[in-house]
Order: C-alpha cells, then structure tokens, then sequence
C-alpha cells in the first residue's frame, strides 16, 4: 500500500486516495471545434509510461482535494506530490527514467 | 519435432530420457523476416504458429525481451470462458473455445484444457437480470451458458456457502460447462514448439528498441538489442508493455498499464471440483492439477510496471473467498505475484492495424486475455497475413475509439440503480 | 512412547513441564519447548510424511520453517468440535503442547504401507514434465480419467471440510524501526535502534523463543558469556525498554509498497487454555520508517543419491536438535559436508554421545581450523570425500562414500553405517524480504550467494542474510543497521564452504535420484532435462520441474537448482537469473488476512432511518449496493407476487408510503451553483424558479447516461440534487473532480446530504390528505404548491424540505426530513394514513409503479451504453448550451446512428406471460444461430393496475418498429410479442395534478 503525501493534510495510506489516472490533460476549451480524433485523444489515449508518470490523486477519505503526484511506475517511487494548478515538478535529480524526455530525444 | 505419446515417453523411460530434443531452438536473428512479432507471450506466439499453419508464412520470428510465456501468461489464473455479452466478444471468445477443445492433439502438447465448467455467482437482483442477459444472448449466439438456482449452484459448487448468512447471498448463477482451465505454461511452450517446428524463429532475451521506416512511411524494420532485423510487417502483442513499444515506433495508445495480483493457496487433495467467479464480491477461484487454490485478486487503482501490487487487494479479495467458501478460512496463501495489464476505455481488446503501414497491433487483453490466446493468435495471424482485419476481429479496431461504437461488457454489467 | 533419544540434561526446553501430543494415533512425549518434530526424533523416528509425487518416505529435514517433508494435518483442539484442523504444517515449528492431533498426510493406507510408492518404482517414467506429452488420447479421457487420477494423486493434505469458528485479528501499526528477525544480528539492531529510548522499535521473530541460531550453540561465548545467557541479557534490556516491541511467534512474511510491512503474529494456537474470544492469529500491517532485515540463512542440502532417506537431516538442524531441544537424532552419524559449519554439528554430536564420523568433499587442504579441531576431538574425518549413494528405505542405514580423484574420478567405495546423516551444502542468506522490497540482488562468488545489492526503500540487511557468518562480526553488523556500534569478543565461527552443485558419483546418472527440491520431489536428473529440453532460464526450468515452488519455496533448494543450471550450460551463475521472491516468505493462513471482514463485517450493511420499522411489520429485504431496501410487505399468507399487487393497487386508489432514504443527495451551493449544473447535466437550469424542481440528466464524458435525479432548487444560489442509490457517490465523487480540476473558477461548494436527510415518499390521491395536517409554513394548496416544486417548512415540527413529485405517475409528495427524526414522522405519517388505508410498499412495487408510467431506472434500462437519445430522453438535452460533459461525445459516428437501440415497451402475446428480464428480441426465432438480436427485455412485471404483464426493452430502431410482432427469448424457447410505447398505464383523469 502506498504512502502518499497529501499536500493539505500530509503522510496518509493509499487506502484514503483514489487515484484519477494521468495528469495535466486539460479539458478543451470548445469541444465542439475537436474532430472526433482529437476527441477520441483527450478521452481515451494516454502517455502510460515506464518511469516518471505525473498523475492524479484525490485524498478522498481524508480533505477530499484533489492534487498531482509524479511518481515512478517502475519502483512505485513517490517523486513529489503537487497541488493542483501547479506545474509539473522537474524531477531531473530523481534518478528515474522519464520516458517522456527519453522519446523527445 | 519428435512426437510426444505415451509410446515415446515409455521409450525414453529406459534411456533416462536422454533422447528428448529441445522444444524450440536458439536461434541468432535472421537479417529479415516476412514478420516480426514483438512479444513472446501465449498471444504472439499463437500467432506465429497460425501463421505458419494455416497461412503457410514460416519467415517468422517472435522476439520476445525477456523468456517466453514470462509475462500474463505465466501469471493468469488459467480461467477460459466465452460467455461474454455482447456479439463481437461472443464470437471472438467462442472462436478461442472452438480452438481451446482440440488445442492439445493439434500440438501434441498436453496444455490440460479442462472443461470444469465456469460458474459466475448473482448476489443481487442487477445480477441476476444482468447473468440471465447474458444467458439468452449467448444461446442465440451459440455459446453455452446456462442460468442455475441458488441449491443448483451448491449442487455443482459443494464449498460454496448458499445459506442466507452471508453478507450477500447466493441468488444463482450462469454457467458455462464448456469453460475451464488450462495449464498456462504449456500453452506457451505448445506453440512455441509447433511454430519453431515449422521454422519460426524464437528470439528471446532481446528487446526492441526502435523502427525503422520506408519513405513512404510503412514498416522497414526493427531496431533490437540485437540488431536491426529487416521485415516487411510487424505484429506487437506486447500486452501490458504496448505502451512502452508502440511509444518507441512514436505512438500513444488507449490503455494503460495496472498491477493485476492473484495467489495460490497451498496444495490440498481436490476439494473444488470448478470454476466459480463473483464480480459482485471481486473473487475468482478454482484448484490446480497440482492441489493449489488458485485465487484471482483485483487490479491496484494506478498505473505500474512493478508486477507487485498491494497487500489490501489480496486481503480483500480472501474476505470474499472466504466469506463464500468459509471452508477455506484455514487454508493458507502460499505464493501471490502481479502481473502487468493493459487495460482499454471499454475493457475489450484492440486487434487493429494503426497509423503506420504494416504495423499491427494486438493489445488491450486487461485481465482476461488467456482464455482468448488461441482466437487471438488465430485472427492476428490473418491479419498479419492478408493485411485485413478477420472478420471476428473487425469491431476490435482502434478506430471504434474515434466512432465509439466501443465494446463494453464491464459497463454492460456494472451496478447503477 | 517414551523418548530414548532424549539427552538427559540441557537444552532450552522446560522440563518441569511434560506434555504428550497424538501422531497418528500414537502418543509422543516431550516438554514444553519442544516442537512435533523434537518429540518424534526424541521417541526414535524419523518417518513424518510421504513425498508429493513419488510417495517416498520422508523424514525431517529442518528444525526451521523451511522444512520440506514432515508435513503434517494439526487439529489444533480436537477437544472443541470439528473445524480446528488445518493441513500442511511443519513439524519443525508446530510448536508442541498438550492435546494436539497431529497426522502425517499423502499416504495411503498409512504412512509406513503407502500403495503410492508404486509411483516411485515407476518413476523412470514420470519424470519433469511427463504430463506435458502424453495423456492426450482419446480426447475425452484428459478430463474423465487421467485428470481425477492425477488429481487425487496431488495435493498434499486435506483441505478443512467445515467452517472455521477461530476468529483472527488485524491490527495497523507504525514503527520507527522494524527488525526482522531475533538472532544476534536483530538483537543486536533492536538494542543499537533503540538506544535513544524514543524510537519506536518492534523486534518480530517466526519463532517462539529469541535468539535465532544461538539457540542451537552450546559452545559459543559471546563476552565471556555463553551465547544462550547472552540472548537473555539483550532480550531482558530490550524487554525493559518502554520504546520496544517484543513480537515472538511472528512472522515477517510480505514487503510491500513504501515500507508497508505485513507480518502474522500465532496468538492462540500455542496456548494450553483456549481463551475463549481470543484471536487465534493476528496480521500486522506495519508502515516502517525503517526496516533491518536480520533473517539469517537457510543451509542447503548436498544433492547425491537417496539423499532424501528419513534420518538424512541439514547439518545446522541436527546440532540444533542436540542442542535446543535435547534430542539425539540417531546413534550413529555422518556429517556429510562440503564447508567448515557442520563440523560444529559433528563436535557437539560427539559430545551427545553420538558416534560421529565426518565426509568432507574438500581437501583437507581447503579446510580451515575445524579440520583439526575435529580430529583432536577424536572424529574421524574423510577428507576429499564424495558421498555416492545413501543405503536404507524408511530409514538411512549407511553411506557409501568414495574419495576423489585428482581429476574429478571416483575412487574406491567404502560404506559408512549410520541412522543418521547431518548434510550441509552451504548456506543461502535468506534475501527474499529484500527482493520483496524490490532491491536488486547481487551475486557473490566468494561466498556463493547473492546478496542484498543497491535498496529501493529504506531497509538495510545484517548478519547472515547480508553474507555475514562469523558471530562477531554478525553482532557487530546488527549494531551498524541499527545505527550505533558494538564491539563484541565471540568465539570463532567455523565459516566458508565449496560450493558443490551435485556430489560426484560414479553411478549410471540415468539412474540415480538425487533430490534437488524434495517436497516437489525434483531431482537433478529432472533439471538435466529441463535443459536438455531448451529450458533455460530458471523461470523456466522451475514451472517445467515445479523446483522450488512447493510449500516450502524452495527455501533449501533453489541455490542447487540454480548452479546445477549454471553448471550445465557452463554459464556464470548469475546469468541464469534468480527467481523473484514474493510474498508470502512462509505461508498465511486466509483467515489471518481476512481478520474480521466476514459475514456483516465484509461490507457494512447500510440501513436507513425506517429500517427498524420495516423489520418490525415483517418487510422482505433486498440488497441494493451496501444498502439493504425493503422489497415488499407481504401480509400473512402472502407471497411475493400477491404482495406487490396490493401495494400497486393502493397507490394508485388510495396512498402508500414508502421509504426512498438511500437516494443519493448532494447540495450544490454558491454564486456559480446554475453554471455548474448547466455545465454537468444535460439540461438548462438557469431558468429554474427558486422553488421549481426538474428532472435532471448526467452524462459522463463518453456520452452515456450516467445519473437521473429530481433536482430542486432551493434558492438562487443553491441546488438540492438527488441521484440514484447506486450512483450517490460516483455522482458527488463525479461533480468534485470537474469543481476542483476544470473549473477551479466556477464558486461552487458541493456537500452530500445523502445521510443527513431521510425521504419518504407519500404517493396517491390522498397523500396530500394524509399529509397536510402535519405540516406547518407550507401553503400546500394546489396553486402555490404545483407539482414539481419544492417548498421549505416544517413536518410534525421538524424542518422539512418537502418535494411535490412523483415516480408513480400519482399525485406524491417525497418529504425530506433531518434523518434522526425520520422515524417519528413516518410513524405519524402511518398513523394518520390509517384512514386511507394507508400501505407501506417496498422497491419492488416502486420499480412496477414507474414502469407502467415508462419512467427508466438508470443502470436497468441503461447499461452504461445507452445515450439519452436510446432511453427516449433527448428533449432533455439542451440544444442551446454550448457544451456540457457528454456532449462532444454525442455527434461521434456510432451516438449518430440509426439503428441503434432504443427504449421501447413489449408486450407479450399471451397478457399472464411476463417476459424474463434480460431475455432477447429476436425478429425471427428460426434463423440459424449465431442469430441476429433486435434488443434486450431490460424491465418486465405482471402490472395488476394494467391488468397484465409489461416490460420495457432496448430494440434496434425500435420507435419506428411499434406495433410490430417480435419474438422474445424464454428458458426453453421463444414467446411472441409486440413492440409498444413504453407509458403502459393511462389515467382516467390528470391525477398528478388533482
């Protein structure tokens, strides 16, 4: 069971979170202007990486907020958790792979 | 390939089986290959032997990065079932029973298919409309499934507690007698050995890095850890990996990767004569040739590679094998692991070719992909063979997620009311 | 029986106390202190169980929990009835008391005559993996003949054949510093953790008494002291230190995420009065900030033929049956070995009187200071020796050994008569907790092992499991884990070993058994198969000869089995791959993982305000979710169906109540309350009157229904909203996620008041009369009070918030009230009522009500697949609103199609037939299978107010199809019907309105 560092309450099992799948996917603006691909992206396809994987938590049995993690899929390493709005931490020192810079590369 | 028989066996018996052959070779990879399979697990490995049998393509090779049948494969609880809801699946999951009853000759490789008969308990009126649903659509679609009564379900399910006790009771249930078990390793090494015999390469411990395309952007061919391997199509049934894969050819696909955990309890003289799964409580059981309970847990709610989940999905999922089969309380859990699952938007597989000439891919399995290995290897060959879906694998495109004409048993079922 | 074997003094046994236990209906005797397996060793034998697949006979192998063979069924108080026997435990731990059952398992008739063996003489034929080809003709004899045959075969004991009535425990906790393990290296750590008198340290050891390996040493001094003094000092200083857990009897058995730790403590089973209520076992979960892993290390047995004859035992086990328990395992030993540890076993044997001769497979130039400490003791000592073949069935007689030749040949044979022989292979340090955390492991050639290599948590290894042998430097060890320093004087330890894989031997190697996994019964010729097969990796080699995955985990085995691989494919070790240890490290009992959660304690039973009064007038229950609703109120004599015919009927010519409390409600409040619900549900609510109600539409982003409810609102800026009972928390879960993450701007809070308020539902023309003189500060006439509004006032003098709607298509009121005084407004509600007649119905008679109006129920005539446009709802859309969840997803291509599903009403030829829900429509029931499907009966009841049966379906294009005959699926064929609208019950006059 994870340990996952509310931001708003601190250190709490995973057993109070429920987790909301990846982060920093915005809903469109004006879905209507979407073709049905774009439409099909923002649904349903998503980055699934091994490695770093930003993320979305909701400390549901405890404040109910939700925030961000970036966590590594491969140790289940908890890099930083983040609230909500903020940007994606660099996460350069953490010694993990991240897939997303490794295929920009 | 030498035959395996009773006749073979006894003959080796007084050499001290000195004359057994390898079961497939070791081969260094070719320069080219008509198609490349990226994935050595039941699936891919299914797939190459159906190329070879029914389409006749031999210049194979399955490339597989760590040993065949080491992923799901080796990691399911061997549960085969085709009872699913709506038509595609139906007959998708059919076509692999139709295979599944003949698959141990046509290998000549014992895989233990048993048909003990897969019973899926109702605790609730959403239930049982949903089974008996179920039930009609399968009869008219051909596939066995039957609806039992509660003192039915004990009569075929001893163990099971029908009694009013318990926190949800029994209301019935759907059987199909047709589904069973298999043994999951052999299913690998069964294809593994029929397709090598017919002269498709097997390439373990090497990864694919990369692909390389022509100009017209179609497939040219794999980067690997072992060099580049010319081809001129290329299959990835890389399972709770194809996101990783298919993000190395530059692609993001509809799923995402969770820990699914299952355990075995230790072995016990035969006790539990089916297979008995409840969704409404989250449990699956049967008992192994060998004497174990083998117990399907659930999946963790993130993301992970880690093939290890955590221990409340393992407890929960013995409150309710425990809470139906209170016999089992004293029984002990002797091994749990995690497999690696790639789960879609409406929970049913992708067999569909992408946006890359003569690239294919077959994914998507969630946690039921064992009992569709020999339909799934079998309409994925022909794809990679004719370039064209099969007919049973048509709706399973990626494309269904742009028209949503998805295929969602999991929602069919789900509770709301 | 007596105990011959029993060494007359010493040993950490406590023998003021006696006891006897039942071992296949004999009587072994013993002391406290003393496991299953010290007592039978104590009364002579060595036989304790038959083999998995061969039905050899075995005896013991360990004094620890990895033992492999002596297995046994434990009815742990047979005093109490059935349902306290368990199969499979190892007599080497079962720690023994008065009035335990013990039976050894697998063997038929008995366990000296077991008909089974007949499988060792035909073992030339089953060897790894024979099953894989044969046994495939005819195709139907797999399941009727060889399958049952194999099946009965397998297995090991017998599973419980009742329910168990032992209740188990849970219990969280957190530590500052978890130690595994209570030899040197773990006492040493707890002691060094907790020094600062603050850190919160827990010390778990499997076994029942501290101390680890100093148990088994008679001759140590640590300090001066000797060892067993030194344990109880450290463990009298750990005990008095308030900052630290002692947990005896307690399992470390799974690492899991982020330093959570599962272990099981054995409470009950131990105890010679069985507490009544007390936990028989208890599973801990421990977050740990830190773990020291101080799990010591498994010796491996020398793999040669026959080495799995009963009186064949590990070398460290013998010396601690000498030692601990004050056993002899025989008269006669050979120590068989390939390293310097076991000559300890041999020494202390010496001094039990044991005749001791040593078989040492390395020169004696590769022998330490042990050699010549043997040979001073006395002890003949066979240097450069190989151990050929084991003479005896049921028991060792004696060791056929030979030297070795210069070049590996096998010299001159010579017998060596003994009952007993004490092996030792080396030592494994145990790092499966390591793996378990996810560290990489580390090969070590110098000491033959793989050791803990770089963490993933935080954790640290020490003593024996970290390759560290020698006493000091494993106390000192433990110290450095626990963050301080400790320098000890200890004696010497005898350490270093050859690593030897399988002992040479000159006989045919076609031929010989030599056992690699013993309880698995894999023996090295299985291995050679395996990888004369292409079974190369030892993931491999292990599923296709089942090495290392019996009970034990291959505890002992799975090091031979990896170099044997090695050897064979003259590959370094570490290229043949370990296997990944997962948990459990020992096997758990289901019980103790499922601590409490069983029966009402599986799940909480949800119960409304009214559910008292409703078992109270005799009310059949249904679960709905984690709620339990009442279905009907049968009177006497009633059933089912006559019950739910006369609540019908009362609805709809008098009044009935009924309790619709589990509807989920959440309150939607702020200066941005109507953008929200423009944006989350399909309809317009800007224009809603304050007081108004509307029915509501929920898409989820996919475009599918996924909620309805009654929405009221109660002021400009706040919205009371209802949701099914099944959607209550996926809805409010489903709002908070848009609030926080979309649209943090919009000035909304949401609460849900599900528990808060209770409703019940007055439905009938007289409701209103039944209603009305309870009610205060409500003008309840028709013009101020229309259907489809809501007005706040006060009910039998509670605050209410009183809706007027219905779900019956009859005039109805649903009165909110703060749930604690629900009771008493529905009692006074009832009372009064008793003047219409008022009737109590149940879900049942709501779920027909509804459909004889047409009105869906989420989740029945919608499956998650449905639009609104297929359940006959698109004029709740809004074609105005530039954008609310769902609705980019209703113009995809397949939303757009015409031949979709959609809501329909069926109804059967013959007007007494009702349809089964989840039944098929079919056009024409002769078509071949697979045949086409029109749709699907999602709702279907005999309607006593219709005078007939009726039932809603989802048929493909099926507006267009009414009054069209289809045919309907039936458990034995097909029915005829026809396609209606789906409102089946017209009122005479406007009654909702009346």
């Amino acid at each position: 069971m994870l340990l996952l560092e509310c931001p708003y309450c601190g250190k709490r099992a995973e057993s109070e979170f429920h987790c909301g799948g990846e982060a920093h996917i915005a809903r469109p603006e004006t879905p209507a202007e979407l073709d049905d691909q774009a439409w099909a992206e923002y649904l349903y396809y998503r980055t699934n990486p091994k490695g770093l994987h930003a993320e979305r938590w909701q400390h549901r049995h405890g404040c109910g907020r939700w925030f961000n993690a970036l966590r590594d899929t491969v140790s289940d390493k908890v890099v930083e958790t983040y609230k909500m709005g903020e940007p994606r931490p660099d996460a350069s020192n953490a010694n993990i792979p991240d897939p997303a810079k490794v295929r920009s590369a | 390939m030498r035959r395996f028989s009773l006749a073979s066996l006894l003959q080796e018996s007084t050499k001290g089986h000195t004359g057994w052959e390898r079961q497939w070779r070791a081969p260094e990879p070719k320069k080219h290959y008509d198609v490349v399979i990226v994935g050595g697990g039941g699936h891919g490995l299914a797939t190459a032997y159906y190329l070879a049998t029914v389409h006749g393509v031999t210049n194979v090779a399955v490339i597989e990065k760590g040993w065949i049948g080491g992923g799901n494969t080796g990691r399911n609880t061997t549960i085969i079932r085709s009872n699913y809801l709506f038509d595609e699946s139906a007959a998708l999951y059919n076509h692999a029973m139709n295979l599944w009853e003949g698959l141990s000759q046509e290998l000549n490789y014992n895989i233990m298919f048993s048909q003990r008969g897969v019973l899926m308990l109702a605790h609730n009126h959403h239930d049982v409309v949903t089974f008996k649903r179920h039930v009609y659509a399968n009869r008219l679609n051909g596939v066995d499934n039957e609806w039992l009564t509660t003192e039915e379900c004990k009569a075929f399910c001893p163990p099971l507690d029908t009694s009013r006790n318990i926190r949800y009771p029994v209301m019935g249930g759907a059987l199909q007698r047709k589904g069973g078990t298999a043994r999951h390793d052999a299913v690998a090494w069964g294809y593994a050995r029929g397709a090598d015999a017919r002269g498709v390469d097997i390439i373990q411990n090497c990864e694919v890095t990369g692909l390389q395309r022509n100009a017209d952007g179609s497939v040219k061919a794999v980067e690997t850890t072992r060099g580049t391997i010319s081809c001129n199509k290329v299959g990835v049934v890389a399972a709770g990996h194809t996101g990783v894969v298919m993000g190395r050819f530059g692609l993001r696909m509809p799923v995402e990767s969770v820990p699914l955990q299952a355990l075995v309890s230790e072995p016990v003289k035969p006790v539990f004569p089916c297979v008995v799964m409840s969704n409404a409580v989250h449990a699956y059981i049967s008992q192994s040739d060998k004497g174990e309970l083998v117990i399907g847990a659930g999946t963790d709610q993130y993301n992970s590679y880690s093939q290890q989940g955590g221990i409340h999905v393992t407890n929960h999922t013995l409150d309710a094998i425990c809470e139906l089969f209170p016999q089992f309380t004293r029984m002990r859990m002797l091994r749990s692991w995690g497999g690696i699952v790639d789960v879609t938007p409406d929970r049913s597989p992708i067999l569909s070719k992408t946006p890359i000439k003569n690239l294919f891919v077959n994914c998507g399995w969630g946690t039921g992909g064992f009992k569709a290995t020999p339909g799934s290897g079998h309409v994925f060959a022909h794809m990679l063979a004719t370039g064209e879906p099969h007919r049973i694998n048509a709706p399973f495109s990626l494309d269904r997620f742009r028209t949503g004409t998805l295929i969602d048993e999991a929602a069919a079922a789900a509770v709301s009311h | 029986m007596s105990q011959p074997f029993r060494i007359q003094s010493g040993g950490h046994i406590d023998r003021s106390k006696p006891i006897s236990v039942s071992f296949n209906g004999k009587t072994l005797n013993g002391y406290r202190g003393d496991t299953v397996a010290s007592m039978l060793l104590a009364s002579g034998s060595h036989l304790a169980g038959r083999s998995f697949k061969y039905h050899r006979p075995r005896g013991i192998l360990s004094h620890g929990s990895d033992e492999p063979n002596a297995l046994l069924s434990v009815d742990w108080r047979p005093e109490k009835g059935k349902g306290r026997r368990d199969p499979n435990n190892r007599a080497s731990v079962v720690e023994a008391r008065n009035g335990l059952k013990t039976e050894t398992q697998n063997h038929w008739p008995s366990l000296e005559r077991d008909v089974g063996a007949l499988n060792d003489i035909l073992s030339p034929v089953f060897v790894a993996g024979f099953y894989y080809k044969t046994f495939m003709w005819p195709r139907s004899a797999w399941e009727k003949v060889y399958e049952p045959v194999i099946r009965r075969a397998a297995g090991l004991g017998e599973a419980p054949e009742v329910a168990d009535p032992d209740r188990y425990a849970n219990r969280h906790a957190y530590a500052d510093i978890l130690v595994v393990g209570a030899g040197p290296a773990g006492l040493s750590a707890a002691l060094a953790a907790s020094e600062d008198g603050s850190s919160r340290v827990l010390l778990a050891d499997e076994g029942f008494l501290f101390g680890g390996a100093l148990l088994n040493d008679a001759t140590s001094t640590i300090d001066g002291k000797p060892a067993k003094a030194w344990v109880d000092e450290m463990v009298a200083t750990l005990d008095a230190r308030e900052n630290v857990v002692l947990l005896p009897r307690t399992t470390v058995f799974g690492y899991y995420n982020h330093n959570h730790v599962a272990m099981v403590e054995r409470v009950a089973d131990h105890r010679d009065d069985a507490l009544e209520g007390l936990a028989r076992e208890r599973l801990w979960q421990v977050r740990a900030g830190k773990v020291i892993i101080a799990a010591g290390s498994h010796e491996r047995p020398l793999v040669f033929e026959n080495n799995d004859r009963p009186g064949i035992m590990l070398a460290e086990s013998a010396r601690a049956f000498i030692n601990r328990y004050a056993v002899k395992p025989g008269n006669r030993m050979v120590v068989a070995t390939s390293g310097a540890s076991a000559y300890r076993t041999a020494l202390d044997a010496k001094a039990a009187g044991i005749a001791v001769t040593i078989v040492d497979i390395r020169l004696g130039e590769d022998c330490g200071t042990e050699l010549a400490e043997a040979r001073e003791a006395g002890i003949e000592v066979l240097t450069g020796h190989t151990v050929v073949k084991a003479l005896g069935k049921a028991r060792v007689t004696g060791l056929i050994v030979a030297p070795l030749g210069k070049t590996g040949g096998v010299g001159t044979r010579r017998t060596l008569e003994c009952d007993t022989v004490a092996m030792s292979g080396g030592w494994t340090p145990s790092v499966h907790l390591f793996s378990q955390s996810r560290g990489k492991l580390v090969f070590d050639a110098d000491i033959d092992a793989f050791l803990p290599g770089q963490s993933v948590q935080n954790e640290v290894s020490a003593g024996a499991c970290h390759g560290i042998y020698d006493l000091s430097a494993i106390i000192a060890d433990g110290a450095k884990a626990g963050g301080g320093s400790r320098e000890v004087t200890a004696s010497a330890t005898f350490t270093g070993f050859q690593p030897v894989r399988v002992l040479p031997t000159d006989e045919d190697p076609k031929k010989v058994k030599a056992f690699v996994d013993f309880q698995n019964d894999v023996t090295a010729k299985d291995i050679k198969l395996a990888v004369r097969e292409g079974f190369e990796s030892i993931e491999h080699v292990k599923r296709y000869t089942t090495t290392g995955m019996a009970t034990d985990q291959g505890k002992t085995s799975n090091m031979n089995a990896l170099g044997l691989v090695a050897g064979l494919l003259d590959r370094p070790l570490p290229a043949i791959g370990t296997t990944t240890f997962r948990p459990p490290y020992t096997p758990v009992t289901f019980g103790a993982l499922v601590g409490p959660s069983r029966e009402e304690r599986f799940e909480p039973v949800r119960k409304t305000a009214i559910d008292g009064w409703a078992e109270a007038q005799g009310a059949e229950f249904e679960p709905v979710g984690q709620w339990r609703r009442a279905h009907y109120f049968p009177r006497s004599g009633e059933d089912m169906h006559a019950a739910v015919n006369r609540e019908c009927k009362a609805v709809r010519t008098s009044v009935g109540i009924f309790d619709a409390s589990t509807l989920g409600k959440i309150e939607v409040v702020g200066p941005d309350a109507a953008e929200f619900m423009n944006r989350m549900y399909t309809n317009a609510w800007t224009k809603l009157k304050v007081g108004g109600c509307r029915y509501g539409l929920m898409l989820g982003e996919n475009g599918f229904v996924m909620d309805d409810g009654v929405v009221a609102r109660l002021a400009e800026d706040r919205f009371h909203v209802t949701t099914t009972t099944g959607g209550a928390a996926r809805v409010f879960q489903h709002m908070e996620d848009y609030l926080q993450t979309e649209w943090p701007d919009l000035d909304v809070f949401i609460t849900s008041i599900t528990e808060q308020y209770a409703v019940i539902a007055l439905q009938g023309p007289n409701a209103k009369k039944v209603l009305e003189p309870f009610v205060s500060d409500i003008d309840m006439s028709e013009d101020a009070f229309p259907h489809m509004s809501v007005r706040e006032g006060f009910i039998c003098g509670v605050p209410t918030r009183l809706f007027r709607v219905s779900f019956t298509g009859e005039a109805g009121f649903e009165v909110n009230v703060p749930a604690d005084y629900a009771a008493a407004v529905w009692k006074a509600l009832y009372e009064e009522g008793r003047k219409y007649d008022i009737t109590p119905y149940g879900t049942e008679t709501m779920h027909v009500l509804r459909c004889e109006m047409g009105f869906i129920i989420v989740g029945q005539e919608t499956d998650g697949t449905a639009t609104p446009d297929d359940v006959g709802l698109s004029g709740l859309v809004s074609k105005v609103k530039p954008d609310f969840v769902g609705k980019r997803s209703l113009s995809r291509p397949d939303i757009l199609r015409k031949d979709r599903k959609q809501l329909v009403g069926v109804l059967a030829k013959d007007p007494k037939e009702v349809l089964d829900e989840g039944a098929m429509v079919v056009d024409d029931p002769t078509a071949p299978v697979p045949m086409p499907i029109a749709g699907h009966v999602t709702s279907s009841y005999h309607s006593s107010n219709c005078g007939r049966s009726i039932a809603m379906a989802m048929v493909k294009g099926g507006r267009d199809r009414i009054g069209e005959t289809v045919w309907v699926t039936t458990p034995k064929g097909f029915t005829e019907a026809v396609i209606a609208t789906s409102v089946f019950y017209q009122h005479e006059k406007e009654s909702i309105d009346a």
